[in-house]
């Protein structure tokens, strides 16, 4: 079975975990610019962090056979540090303009504060000048509803952003109504203690149905499995979904929508 | 997939789940202090959750994220503490919901 995992962070696993992916079927990975873990003190730290996942993990997962693409962005936890994040946003213009760069993510918002939503707004406009796909983080836990409202607010501000280019992602099961009722795509994460299990998955395209979900592992620094994805999918088959479906929900999908970006090619 | 099917699939993980939250609750009661324990933001959110289970609805995972979750719309001023707790803490002049 193929896999897509349109949100990986690569830059945090072993080089043993390419390997799993390639074993699994996971050829193609998109990795968005996220939170390292620490806030970082200054923004030659961003610079080097994105020449890292524009150039040295596409050859990292070549070797493997697998294909990486990245995505380009100011993360919402350190957005509130304004000064460091106003000198991040003037480099996003030279990385959104490499070869395997797909698209402004993921941001959004942290803690739904007011200097989130001013560094969010402002990589929505650079998104809509240069007409770039949108991933976007919601915010964990008991800030993820008021969060994921308050980002589509300004997204529909926004009117140049088609919500079609949109994939809104850490869905759970109290926000996946309203993103599918405002047009938009949706990502279901597979984190053991903040998000959700292969079972809950499953759940939500069993109630949602399988149009505009996208299943991803969002694999990082912490408590994650780069193979989540797999399990999932597996998780599908033993509940007798048909080879289609599976193929539709973690293969075609994220093709679909990654596929907007003209740069993008899946294996 | 027949209903019966799901119990047979899942009562094991289910069974043991649930093993899991009466052992965190006797523990509370069990350790010093369980009075202030129990009037934790934390707490309370969780004993509310854990009574819409019962509700035989369909609606039971919405429900409970919905109990666990922000039910302001205002953006906050500026992030103080920028973790994430699991339940919603009521500021000062916030309505306990």
């Amino acid at each position: 079975m193929k896999i897509i995992d349109p949100h990986i962070h690569m830059v945090s696993r072993t080089t043993d975990d390419y390997l799993a992916l390639a074993y699994c079927g996971i050829h193609t990975v998109t990795e968005p610019a996220f939170w390292a873990g620490f806030d970082r003190l200054s923004a030659d730290s961003f610079y080097d962090y994105f020449v890292h996942i524009c150039e040295v993990e596409p050859v990292r997962a070549s070797r493997f056979g697998i294909c990486h693409y990245c995505w380009i962005g100011m993360n919402s936890k350190e957005s509130e540090n304004l000064s460091l994040a106003h000198q991040v946003l003037k480099m996003l213009p030279e990385f959104l303009d490499r070869k395997t760069s797909i698209g402004i993510g993921e941001i959004g918002l942290n803690k739904n504060s007011r200097n989130e939503i001013q560094i969010l707004q402002a990589q929505l406009s650079i998104a809509a000048q240069r007409n770039e796909l949108v991933l976007i983080h919601t915010p964990h836990l008991e800030d993820k509803r008021k969060g994921t409202r308050l980002i589509m607010d300004l997204i529909r501000n926004e009117s140049r952003i088609l919500p079609s280019r949109v994939l809104i992602d850490h869905a759970e099961e109290h926000t996946i109504g309203e993103i599918k009722d405002n047009g938009f795509w949706y990502g279901l994460t597979l984190y053991p203690n903040s998000k959700g299990s292969p079972e809950r998955a499953v759940d939500t395209v069993e109630i949602f149905g399988s149009e505009g979900v996208c299943i991803n592992s969002s694999a990082d620094w912490s408590v994650s499995d780069p193979l989540a994805t797999v399990k999932c999918a597996n998780e599908m088959r033993r509940r007798g979904h048909r080879q289609e479906l599976m193929d539709k929900v973690f293969y075609h999908n994220p093709n679909q929508f990654l596929s907007q970006c003209p740069k993008f090619k899946a294996l | 997939m027949p209903a019966i099917k799901a119990v047979e699939m899942y009562f094991p993980d289910n069974r043991a789940r649930l093993l899991e939250i009466a052992a965190f609750l006797d523990r509370i009661d069990r350790y010093e202090s369980g009075d202030q324990a129990r009037q934790d933001f934390r707490y309370r959110s969780f004993i509310k959750a854990l009574q819409i289970l019962l509700e035989p609805d369909g609606l039971r995972t919405i429900k409970v994220q919905e109990a666990l979750s922000d039910p302001t719309r205002e953006p906050i001023e500026a992030v103080a503490d920028s973790k994430a707790y699991g339940a919603w803490k009521p500021g000062d002049g916030d309505e306990d919901y």
